[in-house]
């Protein structure tokens, strides 16, 4: 077997016919797999058993996170740093807390989501063996990708030819 | 069945329309941006745009140069112009956030086409707006310590208590949230001009602002994730920041500031503005580029009727300041509202508001001008004129005689006022027309998923048929209460 195959892609023309196949490629016991499309299909985590991201999680302590930023700064400020009479108002005028860390909440809850969802998405990466296909670029316009890696445990010279059973247009052999 | 097919294209009226693949989707809106000639209109539009943005340049030197000084800004009306242009750009960048945010949690299919560019009007009229009360201060690089809570050497910290110190975080926040939003929505669609751009540099530019975006089932999967979570959290924010915006107001005690109509009215004539904005840009884009297939007439009817809707709610607002005024029995109270409208030297701005605001809308009932592209254009530019008169109205209005006759004082705009509106003006449509040149107007991948190829085994998610077999039955049954 070639030393530097990354997988094996497959083309597909319409949603439903890579759905369909993922589920065949699931079934058959493959892991390490993997479905590129132009848009959002939200059957193919089903079909390729996605398991839903814990990016929520996330976004939910960075949210918690400015919130306490966000009191902590003002308490810090207005009630043990440099207190300061304003009309004779508590030093601990809570009420007049909750912009300043509500925005900071929705700030770091932001922040968390957007740069979480990079983060866990291994983003950026200018370069990828899938790349290398010629017409991978149709990818990102209408065609629909499959792929199996061959680290997958249960590559091997016969997953090209089940593959190509699945009925996609092309089958390409993906170069690291 | 084709009177099924009637009914459902009454409840739910395409969203893209002719023949479109996802190919011709991506080449229709893709090419704008890719493709060698830029059409002269742009050039033209570009061009008198750039020009009409120096006068800003030029006005901001000035400034900098010679102090506020150079503004009608005085004693009684401390807060004029540049208050009334802040909050009037704020407001228009609300009906981004709306569209793409608020009407994506309500699962709404006609933000789709619009939201982009809707997206990108919210930064620029919030990159405009941030100029005025920063340059306000004066000396903005000497401002910063009161501003932003950084330890500094004077040993100082801002007043959290101050409602003008709330806004710079909820307008900082606010800029920021929108920027990421936005940029999230590209990721996917610069991915596909990387993909397509014969053009190096191009190839190479959107590249690297892809992020190397391939598209793949668990990215999206988390992408998805993270678009709902900023939508979730942009919806609350975007309320959030014309309520602090009109707590600046709202929180003093100045008759016609102090009233606790102010929140909920403000944003409501933040979206009224917005979507007004949002029309004057899409009724000549979607002609001079052809986009009629996304944008279609039904976009535009949907908005003239937010627009309406989001207009009343503005006219209830004026109305309940009157009665609060009366209501409150003060006398300070009442005769602000006398002044306003009446006895004051300003009532004509008053009447031109209800004018602008209230009568021009009403024309929105009536199919004819909700149908017509001519007529929701003029009205969005009548209502646009119209909320600068409201901010104009509660500004100066009650400003220029509060409860002492001995400091009551006029205001009149200088030339300075007036270049440095018209200047951000110029600057926001220079910065409409690069986006409009070097970034897809319409989101390319979302449109792809209203198309009817995009519904895995025909299954469409948000389309539930009993609805349409209860319409059926309905639409064939006689009415119960017909006589005979």
């Amino acid at each position: 077997m070639d030393k530097n195959l990354y997988g094996i892609l497959a083309e597909f023309d319409t949603a439903t016919e890579m759905v369909d196949a993922a589920t065949k490629v699931k079934e058959a016991g493959f892991t390490k797999t993997d479905a590129f499309s132009p848009f959002p299909i939200h059957e193919i985590d089903e079909a390729l058993g996605i398991k839903r991201s814990i990016l929520p999680l996330l976004v939910f302590f960075g949210g918690l996170t400015g919130l306490c930023l966000g009191i902590g700064l003002q308490v810090f400020v207005h009630y043990i740093d440099y207190p300061l009479n304003v009309g004779g108002r508590p030093y601990l005028s809570w009420p007049s807390f909750v912009p300043a860390s509500y925005e900071l909440t929705i700030l770091l809850a932001g922040f968390t989501a957007v740069f979480g969802m990079l983060f866990l998405n291994g983003l950026p990466r200018p370069y990828h063996p899938v790349f290398n296909v010629p017409r991978f670029s149709l990818a990102s316009r209408e065609k629909f990708f499959l792929l199996i890696e061959s680290a997958d445990p249960k590559f091997d010279d016969e997953t090209r030819s089940f593959m190509e059973s699945l009925g996609p247009q092309e089958v390409f052999d993906v170069e690291e | 069945m084709s009177e099924l097919k009637d009914i459902q294209q009454r409840i739910y009226p395409p969203m893209v329309e002719g023949d479109h693949t996802f190919g011709t989707v991506s080449d229709k809106i893709g090419d704008l941006t890719l493709k060698k000639s830029t059409p002269f209109f742009w050039f033209v539009g570009f061009g008198i745009s750039f020009m009409v943005a120096q006068l800003l340049l030029m006005t901001v030197v000035y400034l900098l140069a010679k102090g506020m000084g150079i503004f009608g800004n005085n004693q009684p009306v401390g807060w004029a112009f540049p208050i009334i242009n802040f909050v009037w750009w704020i407001g228009i960048g609300h009906a981004g956030t709306l569209i793409s945010a608020i009407l994506l949690l309500l699962n709404q299919k006609w933000r789709t086409s619009i939201n982009r560019f809707a997206e990108a009007m919210t930064l620029f009229a919030v990159a405009n707006a941030a100029v005025f009360p920063l340059l306000h201060t004066g000396r903005p690089w000497l401002a910063a310590y009161w501003l932003f809570p950084y330890p500094n050497t004077m040993g100082i910290w801002p007043q959290f208590r101050s409602p003008l110190i709330w806004d710079v975080f909820a307008v900082s926040t606010y800029a920021t949230i929108s920027l990421l939003f936005w940029y999230v929505g590209l990721i996917p669609d610069l991915a596909t001009l990387r993909d397509r751009a014969k053009n190096k540099f191009f190839k190479f530019a959107y590249g690297i602002l892809s992020w190397g975006w391939r598209g793949s089932a668990r990215h999206w999967h988390r992408y998805e994730l993270a678009y709902l979570l900023l939508a979730g959290l942009s919806t609350p924010l975007v309320l959030s920041v014309h309520s602090i915006v009109s707590f600046d107001f709202a929180v003093s005690q100045l008759p016609g500031w102090h009233a606790t109509i102010f929140p909920p009215y403000f944003v409501a004539g933040a979206i009224f503005a917005g979507f007004a904005m949002v029309l004057i840009l899409c009724i000549p884009l979607r002609v001079w580029y052809n986009m009629k297939d996304f944008i279609t007439d039904t976009h535009l009817i949907y908005m003239g009727k937010v627009m309406l809707a989001t207009g009343l709610i503005v006219v209830y607002g004026y109305a309940m300041e009157f009665y609060f005024a009366w209501y409150s029995a003060a006398p300070y109270e009442w005769f602000m509202m006398l002044n306003r409208v009446w006895y004051g030297p300003y009532w004509w701005s008053y009447w031109l508001l209800i004018l602008c605001n209230g009568m021009s809308i009403q024309l929105l009932w009536f199919k004819r001008f909700r149908e017509s592209p001519f007529w929701l254009f003029v009205i969005s530019v009548i209502v646009s004129i119209g909320m600068w008169l409201e901010r104009f109205v509660i500004i100066i209005t009650s400003l220029n005689r509060d409860f002492l006759p001995s400091s009551w004082g006029m205001f009149a705009p200088t030339i300075f006022d007036i270049t440095m509106f018209v200047g951000t003006l110029g600057f926001f449509f220079s910065l409409i027309f690069l986006f409009v040149r070097f970034l897809p107007i319409i989101s390319i991948f979302e449109v792809r998923t209203l198309l009817p190829q995009a519904n895995v085994h025909g299954h469409q998610q948000d389309f539930d048929e009993s609805v349409l077999e209860v319409e059926y039955t309905y639409d064939r049954t006689d009415p119960p209460n017909k006589e005979d």
